[in-house]
């Protein structure tokens, strides 16, 4: 019975992990294709969970879940054509200034425009309840929420490996001098990149707002799990990202199933562990300009 | 050469300036004293809420409800013919909390401390209060420890404590027969008052004959709770029971709606702003609360008509319990004609009353400095019922009953000792 309980939280921890990887994998790619820390990554999250709101008022759920990520993506395009391109090759210390600042004003430009009371969202009745599978009790909801991760990342994972942009994104990571050798321009694709990862981001706080709190710090909340995500993950790789995500996920779940007060704290001791063993992170790959 | 010249000129006609000046102010003190003495003697109060974090929506309404009432006095005159300035501050966390008091207190010259809803906060502004010996009016936090073990002298408390809340609540949940014989799995949030907030809750049902059959701790920075709801329905139990704070309610009761348990929902703490923001659809259970919107005295509709006007929003109880706090500090200094700590002591200590816009008064009781007054809970109302999003709870009457002691649902001497 313990041993069925404890599946049943790595079941769940799962499909949480499956939440954290929409943010960390913009996160991740943005990092190593432009070497840019970017701290306003929780920003972009919580525009999306507010933009969707606003528009679930007038076009119901289903369209706010579509229309918010594509708007807050081209906002992204805004994002990284006039402030995160400047820092490429700046003193990392720069972008971390930047984007840190940025963080912040979002976060206020949240609470004057919509206020520091939290809003609330519903999801449509008929995502409401569970499933019970066997023995494990699933949310409807956020099956629903995992379909829609599967399908994004299949579509990231066949754009970064089966297409033209992705080979030269791949290089642009590994050998940026040798893509510009070749007379290729990284940064229209460092743009899609930013574009792309953003709109993740927009696209998870708009799945989560019906489940979580929306609120000006939501995306400081979540910020921090992102990254802890990302760098046990590894720089580069995109399947030590989704290896890190749901490990996340399931270590939280079975750290509350036997120590409920560390559940939180357990993410940070698993980085540490992961870090003292592969620096680099699970799967991380050498990247010249990172050493 | 000119311009050092130029600059020699004005540096000696600028002293010369302001000689003048001087004596143009000095001129205007002894014609107009009032205007002068209104400017530079304004009575500065110092407030501490948390406007970021975990509290941090709460704190918005506090700063709201304070305002407010700063404004109104102000209008009518201040007190003792003096404007009130009332400087807020985010509390940030409870060490940040208490270096801001001290420098409130030594730098900006503060009469008094007021504000907080964070109890481990305000735990640490009550220490830089006694080591001041200066006058702390506590307003939001709960946490029974603070007027008990922890009590002092120089520190008021106006909303209730958890055992108050307890009460309440357990009043309603034995009419609902949710108490006697059941078995009850609670959640707890992981800090000071989460602590106290269980504590007495576990001593209320075992003493009216439940069990508690489960009681996990939660970090104040968890959002999502599905691990916890997975051991809920492992657990059977036959009510959950939250005892959980700030955006940790909103967020369990969000998500107990999407996983859909069947279990009935019993908290011992919730505000009104994280019952909306939860949402119509998504809220059930019993609760408990310290003050509400719907509230049928004058006083109480005057309060949220004029709230509405000026803020476009119904006011919730953090915003009602500052507003009456800063008229409760206004009544005590103008009945000592003083911002003085020990006056204002003797004058709360005196039992006097004051008027919280409920039906019945409330006093400071002398000897934990607790204020006492009338508490309610509130369920949600049937779907389709709501008139708008901010109706869709439905309010009991006032405990005590009205033919009851105020003390009745207070924490005796003998539960929460306190010693000045």
């Amino acid at each position: 019975m313990q041993l069925l309980f404890l599946l049943e939280q790595v079941v769940n921890g799962l499909v949480l992990g499956g939440y954290y990887l929409l943010i960390a994998l913009g996160l991740s790619l943005i990092f190593s294709v432009g070497g840019v820390v970017n701290l306003a990554h929780g920003a972009f999250y919580a525009l999306g969970a507010y933009a969707s709101l606003e528009i679930a008022k007038h076009l119901g759920f289903g369209a706010a879940a579509a229309i918010s990520p594509v708007a807050v993506a081209l906002l992204g395009i805004l994002f990284e054509r006039f402030i995160l391109r400047r820092f490429y090759t700046a003193d990392p210390i720069l972008s971390l200034l930047v984007t840190f600042g940025l963080a912040l004003v979002a976060e206020q430009a949240i609470r004057m425009i919509w206020g520091a009371a939290p809003l609330p969202a519903s999801m449509p009745a008929s995502f409401k309840g569970n499933v019970v599978l066997g023995d494990f009790l699933l949310s409807r909801y956020r099956l629903f929420l995992l379909a829609v991760v599967a399908a994004v990342l299949a579509g990231i994972w066949f754009l970064l490996n089966r297409t033209s942009f992705g080979r030269v994104v791949r290089a642009g990571i590994q050998r940026p001098d040798m893509v510009a050798a070749l007379g290729i321009r990284l940064q229209p694709y460092m743009t899609t990149i930013v574009m792309l990862g953003v709109g993740m981001a927009a696209l998870a706080g708009a799945l989560f707002a019906p489940i979580a709190m929306v609120h000006p710090a939501m995306g400081a909340e979540i910020i921090i799990v992102a990254f802890v995500v990302v760098v046990i993950g590894g720089l580069g790789s995109f399947w030590g990202v989704v290896l890190a995500a749901l490990l996340v996920g399931v270590v939280r779940g079975i750290t509350i199933h036997f120590v409920p007060a560390a559940g939180e704290a357990s993410i940070y001791v698993l980085m540490f562990l992961v870090l003292m063993l592969r620096p680099r992170g699970l799967l991380g790959e050498r990247i010249e300009k990172f050493e | 050469m000119n311009d050092k010249k130029a600059e020699r000129v004005s540096r000696s006609s600028a002293g010369r300036r302001q000689l003048l000046q001087g004596g143009v102010a000095g001129a205007l003190a002894l014609a107009f004293p009032a205007i002068v003495r209104s400017q530079s003697d304004k009575i500065k109060i110092g407030h501490l809420t948390p406007l970021t974090g975990f509290l941090g929506a709460l704190g918005e309404y506090a700063v709201m409800g304070i305002k407010m009432a700063t404004e109104e006095i102000n209008a009518a005159g201040g007190v003792m013919g003096r404007q009130l300035d009332v400087i807020s501050e985010d509390s940030v966390n409870p060490a940040t909390a208490a270096t801001k008091a001290q420098r409130m207190l030594e730098r900006d010259g503060v009469a008094f401390l007021m504000g907080e809803i964070n109890s481990a906060s305000a735990q640490t502004i009550m220490q830089v209060a006694a080591r001041n010996k200066r006058l702390f009016l506590s307003i939001g936090a709960r946490s029974d420890v603070l007027r008990g073990k922890n009590c002092n002298r120089y520190t008021f408390h106006v909303d209730i404590p958890v055992t108050v809340m307890v009460n309440a609540e357990g009043q309603a949940l034995l009419r609902d027969g949710l108490v006697k014989g059941k078995r009850i799995f609670s959640l707890t949030s992981d800090y000071l008052f989460g602590h106290d907030l269980a504590k007495a809750a576990k001593n209320f049902v075992t003493a009216n004959g439940g069990s508690v059959i489960g009681d996990e701790l939660v970090a104040t920075d968890a959002t999502d709770f599905s691990p916890y709801l997975l051991k809920i329905r492992q657990a059977k139990p036959d009510v959950v029971a939250t005892n959980l704070g700030g955006n940790q309610v909103t967020n369990f009761v969000k998500q107990y709606a999407e996983f859909g348990l069947p279990y009935p929902v019993a908290g011992f703490n919730l505000n009104t702003a994280d019952a909306w923001a939860a949402g119509e659809g998504n809220l059930a259970g019993i609760w408990p609360t310290v003050w509400h919107h719907e509230i049928d005295t004058p006083g109480s509709k005057a309060f949220v008509a004029a709230f509405r006007k000026k803020y476009g929003k119904t006011p919730e109880n953090h915003a009602w319990i500052e507003y009456v706090s800063l008229k409760i500090m206004a009544q005590a200094m103008n009945a000592t004609k003083s911002t003085d700590t020990e006056k204002l002591i003797a004058y709360f200590e005196s039992q006097a009353e004051f008027d919280l816009l409920k039906p019945r008064k409330g006093y400071f009781r002398s000897w934990d400095h607790q204020m006492m007054q009338e508490a309610y809970t509130f369920t949600v109302k049937p779907k389709g019922q709501a008139k708008e999003k901010w109706d869709f709870l439905q309010f009991g009457p006032a405990v005590p009953a009205p033919n009851q002691p105020l003390e009745l649902l207070a924490p005796t001497k003998e539960q929460n000792s306190c010693v000045f």
